[in-house]
């Protein structure tokens, strides 16, 4: 991740955020978050796809498998994307999509980065024989080409879903995030303050929890908005391939079924473009968010 | 020293995992996995013919044998070549039908990378050295944008416009119908001509690591205590930037090329299937569609002893180039 430079006094903002933080942890965040002019923008956009992912009932004027309007129809006033080759509404697809977008990201980042924190903080704080083991499973999971083992888990897997796809993305994908994991607490672990949790007679699990863990949540937070994104990815692609469940509304499905129902040549931009450019404001507001928080976590980027 | 013997160590280890992860994968499904293959095969086409039944018994092992035998059997098959024949491009072996893919993929991917590394590096040393300026925020905002985009969808959005709107370029496939792959003049045209829009698809997002790796790499280099003193001692801009920042600051790229290799392998399943592109991922694709285990097994072998070859040359390159690796070797 990049930034550019803040034009906001960073170094006070941390200061402001420790004080929040000495009295509750989330407030504090939230400010040095909310003050960053691109991370507020991101903030606000994920706020409304979640808006429309919970009231997508309310706000899709047709059920998304509804299959009784007219095929491939261009936009109009009652199908304002117009509809599917299977006469399906376009635009209550693309509403209905926004949830298992959120659903996939939320549950495989979650997943992902509770696997890499485990893997990452054993290993980095263990050292030793542990962490060389562990270590090459992580260097494994970071050269096994992730997309062909993804198609690979999916192909041979008996039932096709989105519990599936999100087992599947969850496996591949926690490689990165424990290799960070890992880098971070070598660093921390030779730490003053540790050497006294230590010397106090505190136990490993209690150092980790209470004493590292609060000293990387920027770094695990930024760890899991990036396993969030790459889960929302990944499933937009297999589902794009054909691997995720048809009944499932996403916007993979959608361009697979835009692509294979023929939009390419009768002309349907509306349906082959709206779901991509959905997905693409998604990952920008995630992206927006992490220049807030790559500026909170990393000092070397706020510099000059 | 040291250094090339724990990289070739871990070459070794790794492809040993990724040889017996390819052969756990089928055996993680409840019940017996020759069995389940059979009645799913028997699903798909309602008669299995011998031969598929052969090729099931190859690829498993015999499915009364323990696990320790079948895997036995199994490394020595693959380690004599033998990876069976393809269920759906029946009489042709596995070996055929990859080595018939892997030169498009191998040509598409290759040359695409080496672009997108050339001109991801530029751009993010031009970025870095020029930083802060309407230069830098151009380049580094501008590929953090494209790189929000969905890779596929541009993709699809290219042969719309350029394939089937202006009808510039082929809407997709290797070659056009009729000819067949020769070394001819008009061949090569023609496949040059179908490579056009797959290419440009990877070219697109392909820079974005580079420029942004390279930028932050470069920044950091360009304010270490060595760049201060030649600063301080005079030197002109440019030679501070290229032989004090650039230099140093490219390493990290080195080991990322073939990290980046592994993902890139994964976009041409994407762009291979898009554009019907007859390389090893539209054959993966296919191979997974068509429940033709032996082809997909040795597929996903070949994808990954190719990236894990990749990573250890670059492993080995970078520690000729970079010296401070040989020696470090704590962490």
């Amino acid at each position: 991740m990049t930034t550019t430079p803040e034009t906001i006094d960073t170094e006070a903002l941390r200061v402001t955020a420790l004080d929040a933080d000495a009295s509750s942890r989330l407030p504090g965040w939230f400010v040095i978050l909310w003050r960053n002019g691109k991370c507020r923008v991101g903030m606000l956009m994920l706020a409304a796809f979640i808006v429309i992912a919970v009231l997508a009932p309310v706000i899709a004027p047709y059920g998304p498998r509804l299959d009784e309007f007219g095929a491939s129809e261009g936009p109009s006033a009652a199908h304002w994307l117009g509809t599917t080759a299977r006469g399906e509404d376009v635009f209550s697809q693309l509403i209905y999509g926004a949830r298992t977008s959120l659903i996939v990201g939320l549950v495989a980042g979650v997943l992902s980065t509770l696997i890499a924190m485990a893997v990452g903080l054993t290993a980095g704080y263990l050292r030793g024989v542990v962490d060389e083991v562990l270590s090459f499973f992580i260097n494994l999971g970071l050269v096994v080409p992730v997309l062909p083992l993804m198609i690979v888990l999916a192909g041979y897997a008996p039932v096709k879903g989105l519990g599936l796809i999100i087992i599947v993305i969850t496996v591949t994908g926690w490689a990165y995030g424990a290799r960070i994991k890992r880098a971070q607490i070598i660093t921390l672990r030779t730490r003053d303050y540790i050497t006294a949790a230590k010397f106090a007679g505190d136990s490993t699990a209690r150092i980790i929890a209470f004493e590292i863990v609060p000293n990387m949540i920027s770094l695990i937070v930024v760890g899991f908005m990036g396993a969030a994104l790459g889960a929302i990815g990944a499933e937009a692609g297999l589902a794009f391939l054909g691997l995720g469940d048809p009944q499932t509304v996403s916007w993979g499905t959608m361009l697979n079924q835009a692509s294979l129902g023929g939009a390419l040549t009768t002309g349907q931009w509306a349906w082959l473009v709206a779901p991509g450019l959905a997905l693409a404001l998604l990952i920008t507001s995630f992206t927006l968010m992490n220049f807030g928080i790559d500026a909170l976590s990393n000092p070397h980027l706020r510099e000059d | 020293m040291l250094y090339f013997v724990r990289r070739a160590g871990f070459f070794l280890a790794t492809l040993w995992a990724a040889v017996t992860l390819n052969f756990l994968i089928p055996r993680l499904q409840p019940g017996d996995p020759a069995q389940a293959m059979l009645n799913r095969l028997q699903g798909e086409t309602t008669a299995v013919n011998p031969a598929q039944l052969e090729a099931i018994r190859k690829l498993l092992g015999t499915p009364d044998g323990n696990l320790l035998s079948q895997y036995w059997d199994y490394l020595g098959a693959i380690c004599t070549g033998h990876f069976g024949v393809s269920y759906s491009y029946f009489p042709y072996t596995v070996t055929a039908m990859i080595s018939s893919a892997l030169p498009w993929t191998l040509i598409l991917v290759g040359v695409t990378q080496m672009l997108s590394f050339a001109i991801g590096t530029l751009l993010g040393a031009w970025a870095a050295y020029r930083r802060n300026s309407r230069v830098d925020s151009v380049i580094t905002l501008g590929s953090t944008f494209v790189g929000t985009l969905p890779f596929f969808w541009l993709a699809l959005l290219l042969i719309f416009v350029f394939a089937i709107t202006l009808n510039w370029f082929p809407d997709g496939g290797g070659y056009g119908g009729g000819s067949s792959p020769s070394w001819t003049w008009l061949f090569v045209s023609d496949a040059f001509q179908h490579s056009v829009l797959p290419a440009v698809a990877l070219l697109i997002t392909g820079p974005i690591g580079w420029i942004i790796g390279m930028r932050n790499n470069m920044v950091q280099t360009l304010g270490e205590d060595y760049a201060r003193l030649a600063r301080a001692k005079g030197l002109p801009r440019r030679r501070i930037a290229l032989t004090y920042g650039a230099r140093i600051a490219i390493l990290p790229n080195v080991t990322g090329f073939a990290i980046a290799l592994g993902s890139l392998l994964g976009g041409t399943v994407l762009v291979e299937t898009i554009f019907n592109y007859p390389g090893l991922g539209r054959l993966l694709l296919e191979a997974v569609s068509n429940k033709d285990y032996p082809l997909m097994q040795a597929l996903f072998l070949f994808t990954t002893i190719g990236v894990l070859t990749a990573n250890f040359l670059a492993d080995v390159t970078y520690g000729f180039l970079d010296p401070r690796v040989r020696r470090a070797e704590a962490v």
